[in-house]
């Protein structure tokens, strides 16, 4: 799409008849909507249920849908200020009175509040707060044409920038996960759920091996995540092994499991590839599940050995003839070391997972990956065998899975299949999605985003799905690739930049 | 249309008896042909004569129903392409194709591309990428040499300077030539092209022929040439084969197919034979350049 020549972004006079019927229609089907959601409320009293009428705030969210979307219509039209004036101003006064209610909930101005849900209000009044903020941007911006092509141009350069710019803070992040635990913010619950948030980013990279990199939908990436968590409980618990013994049989069974999943869809893309690794992550829970006499089932295996740091045991007492950590260090014992031990393993897993991503995406195989994901029929032509590219890709990006499962069980000490649900799968994928195929910094992004923030505002609980599920759908309208989805070569003829030609565009 | 025998005899490519059927429909019924080493064969036909089926046959994406395709390969031997895998056609028997609807990596830089069409080499010197994980020479040296053979055909088709850009960005003359460059980057003996010149402007068009020119002569490999635009197919064929309804209908030198009634018949249709010939004898005469 070209640039709108000036005659375009012309001024139409407003069709007012038009504005009020398209905004009216709007707010009909909000009344429709709220008249029986909102306009009643069973209420407990002595004796039974009595129905509550709330036709005041059926009227008002009436009103409110009216006006925003006769804000959406100017914006459309390119009548910025009024806009800008209007939703200014009212995000203003909610605010006022959101804050006044903060500071006094009884008696000071929060009483006046539009809406009887705190969170309704809060959302109208962020609502309004990005009308006039997208007002002002649009009207300093007037020149300028605000089309999907510019924006996603926009939002490559952007993303190209975050990543030049991951070369300087990637190590500074890194720094900064190092020396996490001993920061004085440090304490059990700000560990727990960074060791939660690099589990993720390091399931994450792995799976964007399969998705990101080879183009492969993968929703049963739990599964290996199970089969690696329950290699390594199962070895534990029967033969008595340590941790670091299975870790690698771990991967190996991961990877094996991912070969079998492999195979049977060799032929199968897109859609019809979602829908049999959706299949086989159930397949694999539900073998979990009754299989009984072997994994017990629904009551999971209990007893999974801790860590140990090269043999040495993170415990308080440790048994007779043995020495613990903090004996053999001479420290006093912390229970926070155990948690700040399982940190530094788990951010080295990812760590390890990443550097060989980098590494492999300038390799063959990962730039076959790549290539299989552009076309798999190209990729004949030039004779990549795509059987083998596809299964080394399911197996590697499966066997960081089971890595990051073995470390889930050791963490835990406890698994059961209820740990290895379909919404793991969907999370792991969001992350990749969110943070853009294929961007280990976009992964990273996402995962601070999609866990650790839920985590820290546990209070919110109830919303923590409806915020997954708006962000989600704003990522795949306003940008289907991923926020950080650009892609740098893996090869450059010209590291420092091309010749002088006509440049690129 | 008898080919020069080649000193190790037998034709570079001879396709014998060449049928394949799909269902009830019989899209190539029983078609012979042979191609050499520095020669451009064309096989040229309306819509839907079985060309673009000639070339799936050979490269392995179909598997033909009947019939028997020998590579006669320089340093192998005798291959039977339709006994191989797909892949293994351009990776063991060195046979490269384009495609009619360029088939690039889009999102992947130009000079990706071409690295990628030696993966197979490149793989090797990775050790299955364990040498290439530990960073070891050999595979450094590997890439380099890609880079330089890359290098080689970018200048060839004048993409040097746009090496860096994502291939789905070039401009379409420039997407046909780089999925010439990439094919000709696995180093083939046989490189089909299917239409190479189509969607080309005249100026695109003369700059191809060279290109065709040039592969023919200095890389003395053999071509198959898929092609509507007469005035490429005229200009640098060495023979010409012309199918129709899957059939064979002619072979020969351009000059011999040019005048052949059953080639004229078959673009124009029988009924019209008396009115139009003239503008068709023309329009090969004088190809628009």
């Amino acid at each position: 799409m070209a640039t709108p020549s000036s005659e375009q972004l012309k001024m139409q006079p407003l069709d007012l008849p038009a504005l009020f019927k398209e905004a009216g229609y709007v707010a009909v089907v909000v009344l429709g909507l709220t008249i029986g959601l909102v306009g009643f409320k069973t209420e407990d009293v002595p004796g039974g249920l009595d129905i509550v009428t709330r036709f005041g705030q059926v009227i008002l969210a009436t009103v409110v849908a009216f006006a925003g979307r006769v804000g959406f219509i100017l914006l459309r039209e390119r009548r910025f200020i009024p806009v800008l004036i209007g939703a200014g101003a009212f995000s203003a006064a909610m605010l006022v009175l959101l804050i006044g209610n903060i500071v006094d909930a009884d008696q000071g101005v929060g009483r006046f509040l539009p809406f009887e849900s705190l969170v309704v209000n809060w959302l109208i009044m962020l609502f309004a707060l990005v009308l006039a903020g997208r007002a002002a941007w649009l009207w300093s911006h007037t020149r300028r044409s605000q089309f999907v092509v510019d924006r996603e141009a926009a939002m490559d350069r952007f993303s190209a920038r975050v990543q030049q710019g991951a070369k300087f803070f990637g190590p500074l992040m890194l720094g900064v996960a190092i020396i996490l635990p001993f920061l004085p913010v440090a304490d059990r619950r700000l560990l727990d759920i960074a060791i939660l948030v690099v589990t993720y980013i390091m399931l994450g990279w792995g799976l964007n091996i399969v998705v990101g990199l080879a183009g492969l939908l993968d929703l049963g990436y739990v599964a290996f995540y199970a089969v690696g968590a329950y290699s390594y409980a199962l070895l534990a618990t029967y033969l008595d092994l340590g941790f670091w013994t299975c870790l690698p049989f771990a991967g190996i069974m991961a990877a094996f499991a991912g070969i079998v999943l492999g195979f049977p869809v060799l032929r199968l893309r897109g859609d019809y590839l979602a829908i049999v690794t959706l299949g086989f992550g159930e397949m694999v829970r539900v073998i979990l599940l009754n299989w009984y006499e072997f994994t017990k089932g629904p009551d999971g295996i209990s007893g999974i050995p801790r860590p140990t740091f090269f043999g040495l045991p993170l415990v308080r007492s440790p048994p007779e003839g043995t020495e613990s950590f903090h004996e053999f260090f001479g420290l006093t014992y912390s229970p926070l070391d155990r948690i700040i031990f399982l940190y530094y393993l788990i951010l080295a897993m990812a760590l390890v997972t990443n550097f060989f991503t980098l590494r492999i995406r300038k390799l063959p195989v990962g730039r076959a990956w790549e290539a299989l994901r552009e076309d798999e029929t190209a990729c004949r032509s030039i004779g990549i065998n795509p059987r083998n590219t596809k299964l080394t890709a399911f197996a590697i990006g499966a066997m960081f899975g089971g890595f990051g499962g073995s470390f889930f069980a050791t963490r835990q000490g406890f698994i059961s299949p209820e740990s290895f649900t379909f919404i793991e799968s969907a999370i792991i994928l969001a992350i990749v999605v969110l943070g853009g195929f294929g961007s280990q910094i976009g992964v990273v992004l996402a995962a601070i985003l999609l866990i650790g923030l839920p985590e820290f505002f546990r209070e919110l609980q109830q919303y923590r799905m409806l915020a997954f599920g708006a962000a989600m759908v704003t990522i795949m309208v306003w940008r289907p690739s991923g926020l950080l989805a650009h892609r740098e070569p893996t090869i450059r003829l010209y590291p420092h930049g091309p010749p002088k030609e006509e440049g690129q565009s | 249309m008898t080919a020069p025998a080649h000193e190790q005899g037998g034709p570079l490519i001879s396709v014998e008896h060449l049928t394949m059927r799909f269902g009830g429909l019989v899209a190539i019924d029983d078609v012979s042909f042979s191609g050499d080493n520095s020669e451009i064969t064309a096989i040229i036909g309306p819509n839907g004569a079985g060309k673009t089926t000639v070339f799936n046959c050979l490269t392995g994406f179909y598997k033909p129903t009947v019939g028997r395709l020998t590579l006669n390969h320089p340093a192998k031997g005798e291959l039977l392409l339709e006994r191989m895998e797909g892949y293994q056609i351009p990776a063991h028997a060195d046979v490269a194709r384009t495609f009619q609807n360029i088939r690039l990596f889009p999102a992947m830089s130009v000079l990706e591309n071409l690295i990628l069409a030696q993966h197979n080499e490149l793989m090797r010197a990775s050790g299955f990428s364990v040498a290439g994980l530990l960073g070891m020479r050999r595979y450094h040296d590997a890439e380099q040499k890609a880079v330089e053979r890359a290098r080689y055909w970018l200048d060839r088709t004048g993409l040097t300077t746009r090496a860096d850009w994502d291939a789905g960005n070039l401009p379409y003359g420039d997407q046909r030539r780089l999925e010439i460059a990439r094919a000709m980057c696995i180093r083939p003996v046989l490189l089909c092209l299917d239409e190479p010149a189509a969607g080309l402007n005249p100026k695109e068009s003369a700059e191809l022929n060279e290109l065709l020119r040039y592969i023919r002569d200095e890389h003395q490999i053999g071509l198959l040439l898929i092609e509507h635009d007469m005035s490429v197919v005229m200009e640098i064929s060495d023979r010409i084969i012309v199918l129709d309804y899957g059939r064979k209908i002619a072979a020969g030198t351009p000059d011999e197919i040019k005048d052949n009634p059953d080639v004229i018949r078959a673009y124009l249709g029988e009924t019209e034979e008396e009115a139009l010939p003239e503008v068709v004898a023309q329009d090969l005469e004088h190809p628009v350049s």
